[in-house]
């Protein structure tokens, strides 16, 4: 069983995620993102890098529907979507079962097909055996896991990240983004990751984008040209040392 | 167990089997400390009968015995002593079914209350400061009214039981009630969850720890409220208050030490028998002292 209808890569028309001249003004006057323009399609991996509280964040609330743009339109062709926060946001009284049955649960899927949804899940981000743990009796990365394996239940198009791996270790860190490759290459959905690790973005992303400082606005955006499924020895290769060197260096513009 | 496993921080299944074997021989050394603490309480409590035998000796020889009586007088009042033990029993019954009445209403009432002000800012603005000034009123300064209102009988002592002891049942539900973070409240927002679903899959389970620590403060509270409504409505049926003014002024030692050591066990009793349903309750994910 698969969690899409299809693991083949799928060419699409129109872009998932569309961000036309998107503005963002808190009711505080803070102008967090001006003039962003942006799509993500199916099959494409985007990740966007910039310094902090440049409004990376707000720019995946908005394309959430947590918050809406003060002008510019930011389009959605999905309903499924997945959001993957900071913190793996697990109840804490439910067990890894639970907690991956918990968005099916709420979109009132019936018992028996959240169970096979979970299982599923649980099978694909690795979790097999832990599934009556609770979260207290995890390690960081298996909580993170969880909280894929959560998403994964609604078969999203669109999967929005928001630096879920940044509190991880360095190695937990490397070894999720295999199985996050991984599980991108098997379900070809639009991705768009917030990370403020460089190397990071280009190891998982089919297109990088950077931004300046506030109000946060899109400086470059870079293809990357590795094919996928990727190596996990690229990260040595002179190339991608070379496009990490790229994107640090249109950062550090930005941010000056 | 979390932490270790933390520590560690590898997310390889080996790893955090081995953290949580290590996790498990942690906890068991912690248990053996904590059974030897025992006798340091235990010691303590041999100090202060030596300490009361010496006192008792002492008003004895000053023909004062009623104030300081001998512990095993104490002891023969509370289980031996067939003109008083049966009516000790009676008023403990009395008060503990005040003390459990006016608990059941404060945690009826006190969650009511709480679940109401977590629904919206302004309702929380307009309805705690009434939980603040209960607590504040001076139950002394009410009792005339509460007896001119509702009478001097069983009622009124619920009241009384009622009032001291609501206050940790709003506060700890609320601040419960409120603790799911921003993320796991985003969660259900982003699944359009409603304010039902909201409240039963998330903002309650994640209060009843602190519910429980508000039940087993509010249960111990209960105890001095049956006790201190005893005290001023003293018709009908009352408990152990009362049994105590009355030994009091009969000048029967054993029997006051008595009465106050029942009505002194009665709150221990209640206070460790919710501490235990909350650990039973949530125990498994939280650490419930």
């Amino acid at each position: 069983m698969t969690l899409t209808e299809s693991s083949a890569p799928v060419t699409t028309t129109a872009p998932l995620l569309d961000f036309h001249d998107v503005e963002m003004t808190f009711p505080d006057g803070t102008v967090a993102l001006r003039g962003v323009d942006l799509s993500v399609s199916r099959g494409e991996f985007v990740s966007v890098v910039g310094p902090s509280g440049c409004g990376k964040s707000t720019l995946l609330r908005i394309a959430s529907g947590l918050e809406s743009a003060s002008a510019g339109t930011a389009q959605l062709r999905t309903d499924r979507i997945g959001y993957v926060f900071q913190d793996a946001t697990l109840l804490p009284w439910r067990s890894v079962e639970a907690n991956v049955e918990l968005l099916a649960e709420l979109g009132g899927v019936p018992r028996a097909e959240r169970r096979a949804k979970a299982a599923t899940a649980i099978d694909l981000v690795g979790l097999k055996g832990f599934e009556s743990h609770l979260p207290k009796q995890l390690s960081g990365g298996m909580r993170m896991r969880t909280s894929l394996a959560r998403s994964l239940t609604l078969d999203p198009e669109l999967f929005l990240f928001d630096e879920p791996f940044g509190a991880l270790d360095e190695i937990t860190r490397e070894r999720l983004n295999d199985e996050l490759l991984r599980l991108f290459v098997q379900q070809r959905f639009a991705g768009l990751f917030i990370t403020h690790s460089v190397s990071e973005a280009v190891y998982l992303s089919t297109k990088v984008v950077v931004m300046s400082g506030r109000p946060g606005s899109i400086v470059t955006t870079f293809d990357v040209p590795f094919p996928m499924p990727r190596d996990p020895d690229i990260r040595f290769t002179p190339e991608f040392a070379d496009l990490v060197g790229q994107v640090s260096h249109s950062l550090r513009e930005g941010h000056n | 167990m979390a932490d270790i496993a933390d520590s560690t921080g590898i997310a390889t299944q080996a790893g955090s089997a081995e953290a949580s074997r290590r996790g498990g021989r942690e906890t068991r050394i912690r248990r053996s400390s904590r059974s030897l603490q025992w006798w340091q309480p235990l010691a303590v409590f041999v100090v202060l009968i030596g300490l009361w035998y010496g006192a008792a000796a002492y008003y004895a020889s000053q023909q004062l015995a009623f104030l300081v009586p001998y512990p095993h007088l104490v002891l023969t009042s509370m289980f031996a002593d067939p003109l008083f033990t049966p009516q000790l029993l009676v008023d403990l019954g009395n008060s503990a079914v005040v003390a459990l009445t006016g608990l059941s209403l404060a945690i009826v009432i006190g969650v009511a209350w709480a679940v109401l002000m977590s629904q919206a800012k302004w309702v929380e603005r307009s309805l705690y400061p009434y939980a603040v000034i209960l607590q504040c009123i001076p139950i002394l300064a009410l009792v005339p009214l509460i007896g001119a209102l509702f009478g001097y009988e069983f009622l009124s002592r619920v009241i009384v039981t009622v009032m001291i002891s609501i206050f940790p049942m709003v506060s700890n539900t609320l601040f419960g009630l409120q603790s799911a973070d921003r993320g796991q409240r985003e969660l259900f927002q982003l699944q359009g969850a409603g304010r039902w679903t909201r409240l039963t899959k998330l903002q309650f389970p994640a209060a009843l720890p602190s519910i429980f620590v508000g039940l087993r403060t509010a249960a111990g509270l209960s105890v001095i409220g049956a006790i201190v409504g005893d005290q001023f409505f003293q018709r009908g049926t009352p408990g152990l208050g009362v049994l105590i003014q009355v030994s009091t002024s009969r000048l029967n030692g054993p029997g006051t030490f008595a009465a106050i050591i029942t009505a002194s066990l009665l709150g221990v009793v209640v206070f460790l028998l919710f501490g235990l349903l909350g650990k039973l309750a949530v125990g498994k994910w939280y650490d419930f002292g």
